[in-house]
Protein backbone atom coordinates (compact mmCIF):
# COMPACT_ATOMS: atom_id res chain seq x y z
CA UNK A 1 0.00 0.00 0.00
CA UNK A 2 1.15 3.54 -0.68
CA UNK A 3 1.71 6.41 1.72
CA UNK A 4 -1.94 7.48 1.71
CA UNK A 5 -3.68 5.00 3.97
CA UNK A 6 -7.11 6.18 2.91
CA UNK A 7 -9.29 3.75 0.95
CA UNK A 8 -9.06 4.75 -2.75
CA UNK A 9 -12.25 6.22 -4.23
CA UNK A 10 -12.71 3.29 -6.63
CA UNK A 11 -13.20 0.94 -3.68
CA UNK A 12 -16.05 3.04 -2.32
CA UNK A 13 -17.87 3.30 -5.63
CA UNK A 14 -20.89 1.00 -5.82
CA UNK A 15 -20.80 -1.29 -8.80
CA UNK A 16 -19.50 -4.69 -9.67
CA UNK A 17 -19.64 -7.66 -7.34
CA UNK A 18 -17.07 -9.53 -9.46
CA UNK A 19 -13.56 -9.54 -8.06
CA UNK A 20 -11.87 -10.13 -11.40
CA UNK A 21 -13.78 -7.24 -13.00
CA UNK A 22 -12.81 -5.04 -10.08
CA UNK A 23 -9.09 -5.77 -10.21
CA UNK A 24 -9.25 -5.67 -14.01
CA UNK A 25 -10.16 -1.99 -13.61
CA UNK A 26 -8.04 -1.09 -10.63
CA UNK A 27 -5.03 -3.42 -10.57
CA UNK A 28 -4.92 -5.13 -13.98
CA UNK A 29 -1.39 -6.43 -13.47
CA UNK A 30 -2.78 -8.82 -10.84
CA UNK A 31 -4.84 -10.68 -13.45
CA UNK A 32 -3.02 -13.72 -14.84
CA UNK A 33 -4.43 -13.19 -18.33
CA UNK A 34 -3.44 -9.52 -18.71
CA UNK A 35 0.27 -10.13 -19.30
CA UNK A 36 1.58 -9.73 -22.81
CA UNK A 37 4.01 -12.32 -24.08
CA UNK A 38 6.56 -11.99 -26.87
CA UNK A 39 5.67 -13.95 -29.98
CA UNK A 40 6.57 -17.61 -30.16
CA UNK A 41 5.67 -20.67 -28.21
CA UNK A 42 6.32 -20.89 -24.50
CA UNK A 43 5.03 -24.41 -24.00
CA UNK A 44 8.41 -25.90 -23.00
CA UNK A 45 9.16 -23.26 -20.37
CA UNK A 46 6.91 -24.31 -17.56
CA UNK A 47 5.71 -27.51 -15.89
CA UNK A 48 2.45 -29.07 -17.02
CA UNK A 49 -0.09 -30.79 -14.88
CA UNK A 50 -1.88 -33.79 -16.22
CA UNK A 51 -4.80 -36.08 -15.50
CA UNK A 52 -7.98 -35.24 -13.57
CA UNK A 53 -11.00 -37.54 -13.33
CA UNK A 54 -14.45 -36.90 -11.88
CA UNK A 55 -17.53 -39.07 -11.46
CA UNK A 56 -20.95 -38.51 -9.92
CA UNK A 57 -22.78 -40.84 -7.57
CA UNK A 58 -26.24 -40.58 -5.99
CA UNK A 59 -25.85 -37.69 -3.54
CA UNK A 60 -22.62 -36.15 -4.76
CA UNK A 61 -19.56 -36.09 -6.96
CA UNK A 62 -15.92 -37.22 -6.64
CA UNK A 63 -12.93 -35.51 -8.26
CA UNK A 64 -9.45 -37.00 -8.22
CA UNK A 65 -6.13 -35.92 -9.72
CA UNK A 66 -2.69 -37.50 -9.97
CA UNK A 67 0.31 -35.73 -8.45
CA UNK A 68 2.75 -35.37 -11.33
CA UNK A 69 3.88 -32.21 -13.13
CA UNK A 70 6.16 -32.68 -16.14
CA UNK A 71 8.45 -30.43 -18.16
CA UNK A 72 9.31 -32.22 -21.37
CA UNK A 73 10.80 -35.56 -20.36
CA UNK A 74 11.53 -34.39 -16.82
CA UNK A 75 9.25 -34.91 -13.85
CA UNK A 76 9.09 -31.37 -12.47
CA UNK A 77 7.16 -32.17 -9.31
CA UNK A 78 5.98 -35.39 -7.70
CA UNK A 79 3.49 -34.01 -5.23
CA UNK A 80 1.70 -31.18 -7.02
CA UNK A 81 -1.87 -30.49 -6.00
CA UNK A 82 -4.25 -30.23 -8.94
CA UNK A 83 -7.68 -30.51 -7.34
CA UNK A 84 -8.76 -27.55 -5.20
CA UNK A 85 -11.87 -26.51 -3.33
CA UNK A 86 -13.55 -23.63 -5.19
CA UNK A 87 -15.93 -22.87 -2.33
CA UNK A 88 -17.80 -24.89 0.26
CA UNK A 89 -19.85 -26.82 -2.32
CA UNK A 90 -17.63 -27.09 -5.36
CA UNK A 91 -14.18 -28.19 -6.47
CA UNK A 92 -11.99 -27.40 -9.45
CA UNK A 93 -9.30 -29.56 -11.01
CA UNK A 94 -6.69 -28.29 -13.42
CA UNK A 95 -4.71 -29.61 -16.36
CA UNK A 96 -2.27 -27.62 -18.47
CA UNK A 97 0.37 -25.04 -17.54
CA UNK A 98 0.63 -25.54 -13.81
CA UNK A 99 1.72 -22.05 -12.75
CA UNK A 100 -1.04 -20.27 -14.63
CA UNK A 101 -3.61 -22.88 -13.66
CA UNK A 102 -2.92 -22.55 -9.95
CA UNK A 103 -3.16 -18.77 -10.26
CA UNK A 104 -6.45 -19.11 -12.13
CA UNK A 105 -7.82 -21.33 -9.38
CA UNK A 106 -6.80 -18.77 -6.76
CA UNK A 107 -8.58 -16.05 -8.70
CA UNK A 108 -11.64 -18.26 -9.12
CA UNK A 109 -11.76 -19.00 -5.39
CA UNK A 110 -11.62 -15.30 -4.52
CA UNK A 111 -14.16 -14.56 -7.24
CA UNK A 112 -16.75 -16.88 -5.67
CA UNK A 113 -16.06 -15.77 -2.11
CA UNK A 114 -16.12 -12.09 -3.10
CA UNK A 115 -19.51 -12.41 -4.76
CA UNK A 116 -20.86 -14.26 -1.75
CA UNK A 117 -19.68 -11.57 0.66
CA UNK A 118 -20.77 -8.57 -1.40
CA UNK A 119 -24.16 -9.90 -2.45
CA UNK A 120 -24.90 -11.86 0.69
CA UNK A 121 -25.97 -14.90 -1.34
CA UNK A 122 -24.20 -17.79 -3.04
CA UNK A 123 -23.96 -18.06 -6.84
CA UNK A 124 -25.86 -20.93 -8.48
CA UNK A 125 -23.70 -23.83 -9.65
CA UNK A 126 -24.26 -22.77 -13.28
CA UNK A 127 -23.29 -19.23 -12.35
CA UNK A 128 -20.03 -20.47 -10.88
CA UNK A 129 -19.35 -22.61 -13.96
CA UNK A 130 -19.94 -19.57 -16.20
CA UNK A 131 -17.55 -17.40 -14.19
CA UNK A 132 -14.86 -20.03 -14.70
CA UNK A 133 -15.58 -19.93 -18.46
CA UNK A 134 -14.89 -16.21 -18.47
CA UNK A 135 -11.57 -16.67 -16.69
CA UNK A 136 -10.47 -19.34 -19.18
CA UNK A 137 -11.54 -17.24 -22.14
CA UNK A 138 -9.40 -14.36 -20.88
CA UNK A 139 -6.41 -16.71 -21.08
CA UNK A 140 -6.92 -17.57 -24.77
CA UNK A 141 -3.96 -15.48 -25.97
CA UNK A 142 -1.59 -17.38 -23.74
CA UNK A 143 -3.22 -20.69 -24.65
CA UNK A 144 -2.36 -19.99 -28.29
CA UNK A 145 1.28 -19.64 -27.29
CA UNK A 146 1.30 -23.02 -25.64
CA UNK A 147 0.29 -21.97 -22.12
CA UNK A 148 -3.16 -23.48 -22.09
CA UNK A 149 -5.14 -24.10 -18.93
CA UNK A 150 -8.01 -26.58 -19.09
CA UNK A 151 -9.86 -26.96 -15.81
CA UNK A 152 -12.73 -29.16 -14.82
CA UNK A 153 -15.38 -27.99 -12.39
CA UNK A 154 -17.66 -30.11 -10.22
CA UNK A 155 -19.99 -29.36 -7.39
CA UNK A 156 -23.12 -30.19 -5.50
CA UNK A 157 -26.12 -28.30 -6.85
CA UNK A 158 -28.04 -27.14 -3.79
CA UNK A 159 -31.17 -26.49 -5.89
CA UNK A 160 -31.50 -29.86 -7.61
CA UNK A 161 -29.52 -31.74 -4.93
CA UNK A 162 -27.28 -33.69 -7.30
CA UNK A 163 -23.57 -33.71 -8.08
CA UNK A 164 -22.73 -32.12 -11.45
CA UNK A 165 -19.58 -31.97 -13.59
CA UNK A 166 -18.55 -29.28 -16.10
CA UNK A 167 -15.82 -29.66 -18.71
CA UNK A 168 -14.16 -26.81 -20.61
CA UNK A 169 -12.10 -26.15 -23.70
CA UNK A 170 -9.34 -23.51 -24.04
CA UNK A 171 -11.74 -20.95 -25.50
CA UNK A 172 -13.89 -21.08 -22.39
CA UNK A 173 -16.53 -23.30 -24.01
CA UNK A 174 -18.39 -25.08 -21.27
CA UNK A 175 -20.24 -28.36 -21.42
CA UNK A 176 -21.96 -30.28 -18.71
CA UNK A 177 -21.00 -33.91 -18.46
CA UNK A 178 -23.34 -36.63 -17.36
CA UNK A 179 -21.89 -39.27 -15.06
CA UNK A 180 -18.11 -38.84 -15.49
CA UNK A 181 -15.40 -36.82 -17.24
CA UNK A 182 -11.61 -36.65 -17.56
CA UNK A 183 -9.09 -34.00 -18.68
CA UNK A 184 -5.33 -33.91 -19.23
CA UNK A 185 -2.79 -35.95 -21.13
CA UNK A 186 -3.85 -39.27 -19.60
CA UNK A 187 -7.54 -38.50 -19.96
CA UNK A 188 -8.16 -40.84 -22.89
CA UNK A 189 -6.93 -43.85 -20.95
CA UNK A 190 -8.74 -42.79 -17.81
CA UNK A 191 -11.95 -42.27 -19.74
CA UNK A 192 -11.68 -45.75 -21.24
CA UNK A 193 -11.36 -47.21 -17.77
CA UNK A 194 -14.29 -45.16 -16.44
CA UNK A 195 -16.48 -46.28 -19.32
CA UNK A 196 -16.02 -49.89 -18.29
CA UNK A 197 -16.13 -49.44 -14.51
CA UNK A 198 -18.68 -46.68 -13.94
CA UNK A 199 -22.23 -47.46 -12.91
CA UNK A 200 -24.91 -45.00 -11.85
CA UNK A 201 -25.65 -46.64 -8.51
CA UNK A 202 -22.09 -46.68 -7.15
CA UNK A 203 -21.63 -45.80 -3.50
CA UNK A 204 -19.35 -42.93 -2.52
CA UNK A 205 -16.49 -45.29 -1.58
CA UNK A 206 -16.84 -47.30 -4.78
CA UNK A 207 -16.83 -44.09 -6.84
CA UNK A 208 -13.51 -43.19 -5.22
CA UNK A 209 -12.23 -46.71 -6.06
CA UNK A 210 -13.33 -46.34 -9.69
CA UNK A 211 -11.53 -42.97 -9.93
CA UNK A 212 -8.33 -44.48 -8.50
CA UNK A 213 -8.54 -47.36 -10.99
CA UNK A 214 -8.98 -44.87 -13.83
CA UNK A 215 -5.96 -42.83 -12.67
CA UNK A 216 -3.92 -46.04 -12.42
CA UNK A 217 -4.80 -46.89 -16.02
CA UNK A 218 -3.90 -43.36 -17.12
CA UNK A 219 -0.50 -43.63 -15.40
CA UNK A 220 -0.04 -47.08 -16.94
CA UNK A 221 -0.17 -45.75 -20.49
CA UNK A 222 0.69 -42.05 -20.22
CA UNK A 223 4.22 -41.10 -19.15
CA UNK A 224 3.07 -37.67 -17.90
CA UNK A 225 0.59 -39.09 -15.40
CA UNK A 226 1.93 -40.32 -12.08
CA UNK A 227 0.69 -43.53 -10.50
CA UNK A 228 0.50 -44.05 -6.74
CA UNK A 229 4.04 -43.52 -5.38
CA UNK A 230 4.33 -46.48 -3.02
CA UNK A 231 7.88 -45.67 -1.88
CA UNK A 232 7.15 -42.06 -0.90
CA UNK A 233 3.51 -42.71 0.00
CA UNK A 234 2.26 -39.97 -2.33
CA UNK A 235 -1.27 -40.70 -3.56
CA UNK A 236 -3.81 -38.93 -5.74
CA UNK A 237 -5.71 -36.01 -4.24
CA UNK A 238 -9.40 -36.89 -3.89
CA UNK A 239 -12.24 -34.50 -3.06
CA UNK A 240 -15.81 -35.58 -2.38
CA UNK A 241 -18.65 -33.03 -2.61
CA UNK A 242 -22.02 -33.85 -1.06
CA UNK A 243 -24.86 -31.94 0.59
CA UNK A 244 -22.54 -31.57 3.61
CA UNK A 245 -19.97 -29.66 1.53
CA UNK A 246 -16.62 -30.42 -0.07
CA UNK A 247 -14.28 -32.69 1.83
CA UNK A 248 -10.75 -33.82 0.99
CA UNK A 249 -9.97 -37.44 1.79
CA UNK A 250 -6.84 -37.91 3.91
CA UNK A 251 -3.72 -39.33 2.31
CA UNK A 252 -3.95 -42.28 4.76
CA UNK A 253 -7.45 -43.19 3.55
CA UNK A 254 -6.50 -42.89 -0.10
CA UNK A 255 -3.28 -44.82 0.63
CA UNK A 256 -5.32 -47.74 1.98
CA UNK A 257 -7.53 -47.77 -1.14
CA UNK A 258 -4.49 -47.37 -3.42
CA UNK A 259 -2.84 -50.33 -1.70
CA UNK A 260 -5.92 -52.42 -2.59
CA UNK A 261 -5.82 -51.26 -6.19
CA UNK A 262 -2.11 -51.95 -6.55
CA UNK A 263 -2.36 -55.35 -4.84
CA UNK A 264 -5.12 -56.40 -7.28
CA UNK A 265 -2.93 -55.28 -10.18
CA UNK A 266 -0.30 -57.80 -9.11
CA UNK A 267 -2.91 -60.49 -9.79
CA UNK A 268 -4.18 -58.84 -12.97
CA UNK A 269 -2.02 -55.93 -14.25
CA UNK A 270 -4.70 -54.63 -16.59
CA UNK A 271 -7.17 -54.09 -13.78
CA UNK A 272 -10.71 -55.32 -13.15
CA UNK A 273 -12.52 -57.19 -15.89
CA UNK A 274 -15.78 -55.79 -17.15
CA UNK A 275 -18.51 -58.33 -17.89
CA UNK A 276 -19.05 -59.14 -21.57
CA UNK A 277 -22.75 -59.70 -22.23
CA UNK A 278 -23.42 -62.27 -24.94
CA UNK A 279 -19.80 -63.45 -24.96
CA UNK A 280 -18.83 -67.13 -25.00
CA UNK A 281 -16.50 -67.11 -22.00
CA UNK A 282 -17.72 -66.42 -18.52
CA UNK A 283 -16.73 -63.19 -16.79
CA UNK A 284 -16.25 -64.85 -13.42
CA UNK A 285 -12.71 -63.65 -12.73
CA UNK A 286 -13.86 -60.12 -11.95
CA UNK A 287 -14.21 -61.10 -8.30
CA UNK A 288 -10.42 -61.47 -8.03
CA UNK A 289 -9.93 -57.77 -8.20
CA UNK A 290 -11.50 -57.03 -4.91
CA UNK A 291 -13.52 -54.04 -6.05
CA UNK A 292 -16.39 -55.33 -8.09
CA UNK A 293 -19.68 -55.27 -6.28
CA UNK B 1 -23.96 40.80 -1.64
CA UNK B 2 -23.95 38.96 1.61
CA UNK B 3 -20.91 38.69 3.82
CA UNK B 4 -20.24 35.16 5.05
CA UNK B 5 -20.39 34.79 8.79
CA UNK B 6 -17.25 33.81 10.62
CA UNK B 7 -17.51 30.37 12.22
CA UNK B 8 -14.65 29.29 14.44
CA UNK B 9 -13.04 25.93 13.61
CA UNK B 10 -14.00 24.63 17.06
CA UNK B 11 -17.64 25.47 16.46
CA UNK B 12 -17.53 23.97 12.97
CA UNK B 13 -16.13 20.66 14.19
CA UNK B 14 -18.53 20.57 17.12
CA UNK B 15 -21.49 21.11 14.81
CA UNK B 16 -20.34 18.33 12.51
CA UNK B 17 -19.76 15.98 15.43
CA UNK B 18 -23.20 16.75 16.90
CA UNK B 19 -24.79 16.11 13.54
CA UNK B 20 -23.09 12.71 13.17
CA UNK B 21 -23.73 11.70 16.76
CA UNK B 22 -27.41 12.48 16.48
CA UNK B 23 -27.72 10.31 13.39
CA UNK B 24 -26.00 7.39 15.07
CA UNK B 25 -28.04 7.59 18.28
CA UNK B 26 -31.30 7.39 16.31
CA UNK B 27 -30.96 3.66 15.56
CA UNK B 28 -30.75 0.56 17.68
CA UNK B 29 -27.67 -0.53 19.61
CA UNK B 30 -25.20 -3.16 18.46
CA UNK B 31 -23.09 -5.15 20.89
CA UNK B 32 -19.85 -7.05 20.37
CA UNK B 33 -19.03 -9.54 23.10
CA UNK B 34 -15.98 -11.78 23.41
CA UNK B 35 -16.72 -15.36 24.44
CA UNK B 36 -14.64 -18.51 24.84
CA UNK B 37 -14.46 -19.42 21.13
CA UNK B 38 -14.34 -15.97 19.56
CA UNK B 39 -16.41 -12.84 19.15
CA UNK B 40 -20.19 -12.53 19.16
CA UNK B 41 -21.97 -9.68 17.34
CA UNK B 42 -25.60 -9.00 18.20
CA UNK B 43 -28.04 -6.32 17.15
CA UNK B 44 -31.73 -5.75 16.79
CA UNK B 45 -32.54 -5.63 13.10
CA UNK B 46 -35.98 -6.61 11.80
CA UNK B 47 -34.73 -6.66 8.18
CA UNK B 48 -33.54 -10.03 6.91
CA UNK B 49 -31.91 -8.65 3.77
CA UNK B 50 -30.14 -5.52 4.92
CA UNK B 51 -27.44 -6.69 7.28
CA UNK B 52 -25.66 -4.68 9.92
CA UNK B 53 -23.22 -7.50 10.67
CA UNK B 54 -21.32 -9.23 7.89
CA UNK B 55 -18.18 -11.06 6.87
CA UNK B 56 -15.06 -9.19 5.78
CA UNK B 57 -12.48 -11.94 5.52
CA UNK B 58 -11.39 -15.29 7.00
CA UNK B 59 -11.02 -14.01 10.56
CA UNK B 60 -12.65 -10.61 10.26
CA UNK B 61 -16.18 -9.35 10.67
CA UNK B 62 -17.74 -5.98 10.06
CA UNK B 63 -20.54 -4.46 12.11
CA UNK B 64 -22.00 -1.01 11.76
CA UNK B 65 -24.74 1.29 12.96
CA UNK B 66 -26.00 4.51 11.47
CA UNK B 67 -26.92 5.35 7.91
CA UNK B 68 -27.22 2.19 5.79
CA UNK B 69 -25.99 3.54 2.44
CA UNK B 70 -22.86 4.97 4.08
CA UNK B 71 -21.78 1.93 6.03
CA UNK B 72 -22.70 -0.42 3.17
CA UNK B 73 -20.25 1.55 1.01
CA UNK B 74 -17.57 1.16 3.65
CA UNK B 75 -18.31 -2.56 4.00
CA UNK B 76 -17.94 -3.19 0.27
CA UNK B 77 -14.73 -1.17 0.22
CA UNK B 78 -13.43 -3.30 3.09
CA UNK B 79 -14.29 -6.57 1.33
CA UNK B 80 -12.56 -5.35 -1.82
CA UNK B 81 -9.52 -4.18 0.09
CA UNK B 82 -9.25 -7.45 2.04
CA UNK B 83 -9.78 -9.70 -0.98
CA UNK B 84 -7.31 -7.74 -3.07
CA UNK B 85 -4.63 -7.78 -0.40
CA UNK B 86 -5.17 -11.48 0.29
CA UNK B 87 -4.95 -12.24 -3.43
CA UNK B 88 -1.85 -10.13 -4.04
CA UNK B 89 0.01 -11.35 -0.93
CA UNK B 90 -1.39 -14.13 1.22
CA UNK B 91 -4.59 -14.74 3.16
CA UNK B 92 -2.70 -14.40 6.44
CA UNK B 93 -1.57 -10.90 5.50
CA UNK B 94 -5.09 -9.49 5.83
CA UNK B 95 -5.34 -8.16 9.37
CA UNK B 96 -7.95 -6.31 11.38
CA UNK B 97 -5.43 -3.59 12.18
CA UNK B 98 -4.82 -2.91 8.48
CA UNK B 99 -8.52 -2.58 7.75
CA UNK B 100 -9.25 -0.54 10.87
CA UNK B 101 -6.49 1.83 9.79
CA UNK B 102 -7.89 2.22 6.29
CA UNK B 103 -11.37 2.91 7.69
CA UNK B 104 -10.00 5.40 10.21
CA UNK B 105 -8.14 7.35 7.54
CA UNK B 106 -11.18 7.39 5.28
CA UNK B 107 -13.65 8.46 7.96
CA UNK B 108 -11.20 11.03 9.33
CA UNK B 109 -10.69 12.64 5.95
CA UNK B 110 -14.40 12.80 5.22
CA UNK B 111 -15.12 14.29 8.65
CA UNK B 112 -12.61 17.10 8.39
CA UNK B 113 -13.14 17.99 4.74
CA UNK B 114 -15.51 20.92 4.48
CA UNK B 115 -17.12 19.83 1.23
CA UNK B 116 -18.82 16.64 2.39
CA UNK B 117 -21.22 15.95 5.18
CA UNK B 118 -19.67 13.67 7.81
CA UNK B 119 -20.63 10.01 7.72
CA UNK B 120 -23.25 9.16 10.33
CA UNK B 121 -21.81 5.76 11.10
CA UNK B 122 -19.92 3.88 13.74
CA UNK B 123 -18.11 0.64 12.93
CA UNK B 124 -16.65 -2.40 14.64
CA UNK B 125 -13.98 -4.46 12.96
CA UNK B 126 -13.74 -7.71 14.93
CA UNK B 127 -10.92 -10.19 14.52
CA UNK B 128 -10.69 -13.70 15.93
CA UNK B 129 -7.23 -15.06 16.74
CA UNK B 130 -5.82 -18.47 17.61
CA UNK B 131 -6.57 -17.91 21.31
CA UNK B 132 -8.95 -15.60 23.17
CA UNK B 133 -6.01 -13.33 24.01
CA UNK B 134 -5.50 -12.67 20.27
CA UNK B 135 -9.11 -11.60 19.66
CA UNK B 136 -9.60 -7.92 18.83
CA UNK B 137 -12.48 -5.52 18.57
CA UNK B 138 -11.67 -2.19 16.90
CA UNK B 139 -14.17 0.60 17.27
CA UNK B 140 -14.19 3.29 14.60
CA UNK B 141 -16.14 6.46 15.09
CA UNK B 142 -17.57 8.98 12.59
CA UNK B 143 -14.52 11.26 12.96
CA UNK B 144 -12.00 8.47 12.33
CA UNK B 145 -11.00 7.72 15.89
CA UNK B 146 -9.87 4.11 16.48
CA UNK B 147 -10.21 2.43 19.85
CA UNK B 148 -9.18 -1.04 20.83
CA UNK B 149 -11.97 -2.59 22.93
CA UNK B 150 -11.68 -5.50 25.34
CA UNK B 151 -14.36 -7.88 26.54
CA UNK B 152 -17.39 -6.09 25.14
CA UNK B 153 -18.28 -2.96 23.22
CA UNK B 154 -21.53 -1.23 22.32
CA UNK B 155 -22.35 1.39 19.70
CA UNK B 156 -25.44 3.11 18.37
CA UNK B 157 -28.78 3.83 20.02
CA UNK B 158 -28.62 4.28 23.75
CA UNK B 159 -25.13 2.79 23.90
CA UNK B 160 -24.38 3.96 27.46
CA UNK B 161 -27.35 2.16 29.01
CA UNK B 162 -26.58 -1.08 27.15
CA UNK B 163 -22.88 -0.83 28.03
CA UNK B 164 -23.65 -0.29 31.71
CA UNK B 165 -25.74 -3.48 31.73
CA UNK B 166 -22.92 -5.39 30.04
CA UNK B 167 -20.39 -3.98 32.47
CA UNK B 168 -22.38 -5.50 35.31
CA UNK B 169 -23.09 -8.87 33.70
CA UNK B 170 -20.18 -9.61 31.36
CA UNK B 171 -17.85 -12.47 32.30
CA UNK B 172 -14.61 -13.48 30.61
CA UNK B 173 -14.51 -16.76 28.70
CA UNK B 174 -18.27 -17.41 28.78
CA UNK B 175 -19.83 -20.09 26.57
CA UNK B 176 -21.72 -19.05 23.44
CA UNK B 177 -25.20 -19.42 24.95
CA UNK B 178 -24.24 -17.55 28.13
CA UNK B 179 -22.61 -14.69 26.18
CA UNK B 180 -25.59 -14.54 23.83
CA UNK B 181 -28.08 -14.41 26.70
CA UNK B 182 -26.20 -11.50 28.33
CA UNK B 183 -25.86 -9.60 25.05
CA UNK B 184 -29.53 -9.99 24.13
CA UNK B 185 -30.69 -8.95 27.60
CA UNK B 186 -28.37 -5.94 27.40
CA UNK B 187 -29.92 -4.84 24.11
CA UNK B 188 -33.40 -5.13 25.63
CA UNK B 189 -32.34 -3.01 28.60
CA UNK B 190 -33.33 0.64 28.57
CA UNK B 191 -34.09 3.41 30.99
CA UNK B 192 -37.11 5.71 30.72
CA UNK B 193 -37.22 9.47 31.28
CA UNK B 194 -37.17 9.07 35.05
CA UNK B 195 -34.06 6.90 34.84
CA UNK B 196 -35.90 3.72 35.81
CA UNK B 197 -34.64 0.51 34.24
CA UNK B 198 -36.93 -1.31 31.83
CA UNK B 199 -36.26 -4.73 30.34
CA UNK B 200 -37.78 -6.00 27.14
CA UNK B 201 -37.54 -9.48 25.60
CA UNK B 202 -36.52 -8.93 21.97
CA UNK B 203 -38.28 -11.35 19.58
CA UNK B 204 -35.90 -13.90 18.03
CA UNK B 205 -36.93 -12.83 14.50
CA UNK B 206 -35.76 -9.28 15.17
CA UNK B 207 -32.26 -10.32 16.21
CA UNK B 208 -29.32 -10.33 13.88
CA UNK B 209 -26.57 -12.48 15.35
CA UNK B 210 -23.25 -13.65 13.95
CA UNK B 211 -20.07 -15.08 15.41
CA UNK B 212 -16.44 -15.33 14.50
CA UNK B 213 -15.88 -18.86 15.75
CA UNK B 214 -12.27 -20.04 15.97
CA UNK B 215 -13.40 -23.69 16.34
CA UNK B 216 -14.98 -23.67 12.85
CA UNK B 217 -13.06 -26.12 10.65
CA UNK B 218 -13.32 -23.97 7.51
CA UNK B 219 -10.78 -21.16 7.03
CA UNK B 220 -13.67 -18.68 7.02
CA UNK B 221 -14.65 -18.28 10.66
CA UNK B 222 -17.70 -16.05 10.20
CA UNK B 223 -21.06 -17.68 10.79
CA UNK B 224 -24.56 -16.26 11.04
CA UNK B 225 -26.80 -17.70 13.74
CA UNK B 226 -30.28 -18.04 12.28
CA UNK B 227 -33.56 -17.79 14.24
CA UNK B 228 -33.98 -21.58 14.58
CA UNK B 229 -30.62 -21.99 16.26
CA UNK B 230 -31.11 -18.76 18.24
CA UNK B 231 -34.30 -20.06 19.84
CA UNK B 232 -32.43 -23.16 20.89
CA UNK B 233 -29.49 -21.19 22.32
CA UNK B 234 -31.57 -18.62 24.16
CA UNK B 235 -34.05 -21.03 25.72
CA UNK B 236 -37.23 -19.82 27.45
CA UNK B 237 -37.22 -16.04 27.95
CA UNK B 238 -40.83 -15.08 28.57
CA UNK B 239 -43.17 -13.12 26.24
CA UNK B 240 -41.35 -11.24 23.50
CA UNK B 241 -42.00 -7.60 22.78
CA UNK B 242 -41.08 -5.85 19.54
CA UNK B 243 -39.26 -2.54 19.55
CA UNK B 244 -41.43 0.55 20.13
CA UNK B 245 -42.27 1.99 16.70
CA UNK B 246 -41.02 5.51 17.24
CA UNK B 247 -37.54 4.39 18.01
CA UNK B 248 -36.89 2.27 14.95
CA UNK B 249 -35.95 4.80 12.34
CA UNK B 250 -32.74 3.42 11.03
CA UNK B 251 -33.25 0.70 8.47
CA UNK B 252 -34.71 1.87 5.18
CA UNK B 253 -37.44 -0.81 5.30
CA UNK B 254 -39.03 1.16 8.08
CA UNK B 255 -39.07 4.30 6.02
CA UNK B 256 -37.05 6.13 8.66
CA UNK B 257 -34.29 7.54 6.48
CA UNK B 258 -34.87 10.01 3.72
CA UNK B 259 -32.40 8.37 1.36
CA UNK B 260 -32.83 4.96 -0.27
CA UNK B 261 -30.18 2.28 0.31
CA UNK B 262 -27.44 2.08 -2.31
CA UNK B 263 -28.03 -1.60 -2.94
CA UNK B 264 -31.43 -3.11 -3.62
CA UNK B 265 -32.68 -5.56 -0.99
CA UNK B 266 -31.62 -9.08 -1.91
CA UNK B 267 -33.86 -12.09 -1.93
Amino acid sequence: MTGDARIPAAFLRPGTSSFSDFIGENAPDLLPARRSLPAGTAADLAPHGTTIVAATFPGGVVMAGDRRATMGNVIAQRDIQKVFPADEYSVVGIAGTAGLAVEMVRLFQVELEHYEKIEGSVLSLDGKANRLSALIRANLGMAMQGLAVVPMFAGFDLDSEVGRIFGYDVTGGRHEEAAFFTVGSGSLFARGALKKLYREDLSQDDTVRVCLQALYDAADDDSATGGPDMARRIFPIVWVVTAEGALELTQEDIGALADEVVAARFARPDGPLAPLPGGDSSTGSAGDNGQEA
Amino acid sequence: MSTPFYVSPEQLMKDRADFARKGIARGRSLAAVQYADGVLLVTENPSKALHKVSELYDRLAFAAVGRYNEFENLRIAGVRLADMRGYAYDRRDVTGRGLANAYAQTLGTIFSSGGEKPYEVEIFVAEVGKTAADDQIYRLTYEGRVADEHGYAVMGGDADTVASYLKEHYTDGASLDAALAVAVSALGHSSDERGEAQDRVIPVEDLEVAVLDRTRSQPRKFRRILPGKLTELLGERGPAEAAPEAHVSETPTNGGTEEPPVAPPLA
